[in-house]
């Protein structure tokens, strides 16, 4: 694990499980992706797939015997609603940490960000749609800038480049809350996505804006993968996460290529901020929330690994939510138990490679 | 590590500058006694707002971020959490002995609360430790950031022993041997010290074969356990022993606000002391008292040259400059200032 101590040691140096201190002189296992990896990221996917279905078969059953209480069902989707921001945030943050080992501390703030400059922008054209693009555009643009004006001065000072992100949370935080002040604001979307469906089976009514965001979210996960595995530049990035060294000498334009992911990390974060703020609301603080998560969900879905986010996030927003709802003063101990037994067990996060 | 831990060996043509200066230096240590005796003739001439709003709470602020730098400047390990852990050590103080919200409070008499504040917050420190030395380098901040903002979250929201988004108030240092220790000239004198016990602490851990070790894993974590060191062993144990400095610190703030509340662990404070710590540089122990003093004059200043609202900003780009351009801090700054002036003009060699 602790190549990752080293600045200077190659990335893609984490192939021996024993393998630490990243001595560069000391001789590296091959990387083994190989079939046991998959086979443990399979089995990972389909326990959560199960516990999602057992979930859910418990909801039905319950329902089924007659329960009247659907707030369990409710819950569940909530916590669904909420795992799908999670998701949007933190793939771009593990996707940027992945690629570049910078840990983006201020993505939450890229976050509130984009939420505030939607929200300025939807106001001031009263279209939610331009808003939400504004948003991805506009964060896309500052994740760019970022990139290029701070982060590639810096290249592989992992450390420095953090506490650097670390003040410009500080900056931003402050900044934003001098422009939008310190109230809480509110996203109208259109009428014909912000209703109430009746769910059927269950019988009960739930938001029909927090389930076109969970298939947004499902849509968006399943074009990032398709675009990560099914593309040039996707192969690229991968393999730049395996070992950015070697990328570099096989000709591929890397500083191009950390844009991009930059851009698309941004974006993301951005996009989710007007998404998300539309769902719930945006206030101050909702950076150093939507930070955490992110921390959260990449911890326990491994670095770098999208298909990991999108498992921590699921679990992280059904943790959360059920929490909050069962044992509401003792919510944030079920996330926390959730990050402390993944480190026990995987350090390297469910879906993270050794 | 990175930069900001890095670069310890000066290069050889500097030691040997270093020799030839050495004929005109003062002892080693001199500074120590101007220094010393200044603080301690300090509240005599200096009022009650400088002895305590200033000079204690710089010297308490400077003992947590002093904990952080053990923790980075020898062991690379950065954590977040060491607000979280001083809080800790608030917190429990506060649930042990009286405060305003007795129905939670035990009660308990102040010789045996203290102590049991400082045991509960180590073991947190050492759990912390723990779980952070699964895994190493950067990670260490998202898993120590990630314990702080949960830790924050859950005394907000839990109402049971934490009193929630209210804390608690009321609580006063304990009456040990009859005197009042709110009274700022002592209070002043406690956290001075207990500052100064820490940080003799951490010089001496610093050579100590302990400290050694712990710098040797920051150097090359693989070697030494080739060496046959257990390296989590050391690792967990300079939590623990940070935790401890920081419990102190946490005390003596309790003692100084009165109370104790989510607000006091947030993530703000969490990063006011990296910012303090980063500030005054990583590769002394003094640095986080010169940090903490910055810091502490900028707080109570800035007023007059901004609004008031506006000091996270200014905070943060103090920060932003140091972090890019003077990786070593004020510290840094000083150590450019002294070589310039040793080197007379001359040219870099």
């Amino acid at each position: 694990m602790a190549d990752i101590t080293r600045d200077t040691g190659p990335v893609g140096a984490r192939g021996s499980a024993a393998g630490s201190g990243g001595d560069p002189l000391a001789p590296r296992g091959l990387p083994m992706p190989g079939r046991r990896q998959l086979a443990i990221g399979a089995a990972v996917v389909a326990v959560v797939l199960a516990a999602v279905v057992f979930f859910v078969g418990l909801a039905a059953g319950w329902w089924a015997l007659g329960g009247q209480d659907k707030r369990f069902i409710a819950t569940v989707l909530n916590g669904l609603t909420l795992g799908s921001l999670y998701f949007l945030v933190a793939s771009g943050f593990t996707l940027v940490f992945g690629l570049m080992r910078n840990v983006n501390l201020a993505h939450g703030s890229l976050y509130l960000a984009g939420a505030y400059i939607g929200w300025s922008v939807a106001d001031a054209t009263g279209s939610w749609f331009l808003g939400v693009a504004v948003g991805f555009v506009a964060m896309a643009a500052a994740g760019l800038v970022l990139q290029i004006v701070v982060f590639r001065r810096m290249e592989g000072q992992d450390l420095r480049q953090t506490l650097v992100t670390i003040g410009l949370s500080i900056v931003l935080a402050d900044l934003m809350l001098w422009q939008w002040g310190g109230q809480t604001y509110q996203f109208i979307p259109p009428a014909w996505i912000d209703g109430t469906v009746r769910l059927p089976l269950v019988g009960m009514g739930y938001s029909s804006y927090r389930l076109i965001l969970f298939l947004a979210a499902v849509v968006i996960g399943i074009a990032l993968w398709l675009f990560l595995n099914r593309t040039k530049v996707g192969t690229m990035i991968r393999a730049g996460v395996d070992d950015r060294d070697m990328l570099a000498a096989s000709g591929v334009n890397v500083q191009l290529v950390f844009c991009v992911v930059f851009a698309v990390g941004a974006g993301l974060a951005g996009f989710a901020g007007v998404v998300g703020g539309t769902a719930l609301s945006i206030a101050p603080g909702e950076d150093v929330r939507y930070l955490l998560a992110s921390l959260i969900v990449v911890i326990v879905g491994g670095m770098g690994s999208v298909t990991g986010a999108a498992v921590g996030a699921v679990l992280i927003g059904l943790a959360e939510q059920l929490g909050l709802v069962y044992s509401p003063t003792y919510g944030v101990v079920y996330t926390f138990l959730i990050m402390v037994g993944v480190l026990v067990w995987r350090p390297q996060g469910l879906l993270g490679r050794a | 590590m990175a930069s900001i831990t890095e670069q310890r060996d000066a290069p050889a043509g500097e030691r040997g500058a270093e020799l030839e200066r050495r004929g005109l230096a003062l002892p080693r240590g001199w500074a120590y006694l101007p220094l010393g005796l200044f603080l301690v003739a300090f509240p005599l001439f200096a009022g009650e707002f400088w002895t305590v709003q200033i000079g204690a709470y710089s010297m308490i602020l400077g003992v947590i971020a002093l904990s952080l730098m053990f923790l980075a400047g020898y062991g690379g390990m950065v954590s977040l959490a060491q607000m979280t852990v001083a809080g800790t050590a608030g917190y429990f103080f506060a649930i042990f002995g009286t405060s305003s919200e007795m129905s939670i409070s035990l009660g308990w008499s102040p010789w045996l609360s203290l102590p049991l504040a400082l045991l509960v917050a180590t073991l947190f420190a050492t759990l912390i430790g723990l779980l952070a030395s699964r895994t190493a380098g950067i990670y260490t901040i998202m898993i120590t950031l990630a314990i702080a903002v949960a830790f924050f979250y859950f005394t907000r929201q839990n109402y049971e022993l934490f009193n929630g988004f209210n804390g608690f108030a009321q609580i006063a240092p304990p009456a040990f041997f009859g005197y009042d220790w709110n009274q700022p000239q002592l209070f002043y004198y406690l956290t001075l010290a207990v500052a100064a016990l820490c940080y003799a602490a951490v010089v001496y851990l610093g050579r100590s074969t302990f400290g050694l070790t712990v710098q040797a894993l920051r150097d090359n974590q693989r070697r030494m356990r080739a060496l046959g060191y257990h390296v989590t062993g050391h690792q967990v144990a300079a939590y623990a022993t940070a935790g401890f400095m920081a419990a102190l610190g946490g005390l003596l703030l309790v003692f100084l606000n009165g109370r104790i509340s989510p607000g006091t662990i947030g993530v703000g404070p969490v990063i006011d002391i990296l910012i303090i710590a980063v500030l005054g540089g990583l590769r002394h122990p003094i640095g986080p008292f010169v940090g903490a003093l910055a810091f502490v004059l900028l707080d109570n200043f800035a007023i007059d040259l901004i609004e008031r609202e506006r000091f996270n900003t200014v905070i943060g780009l103090c920060f932003l400059a140091v972090v890019l351009f003077s990786p070593d801090g004020l510290l840094g700054l000083w150590e450019k200032a002294r070589r310039a002036l040793a080197r007379g003009g001359r040219p870099r060699s």
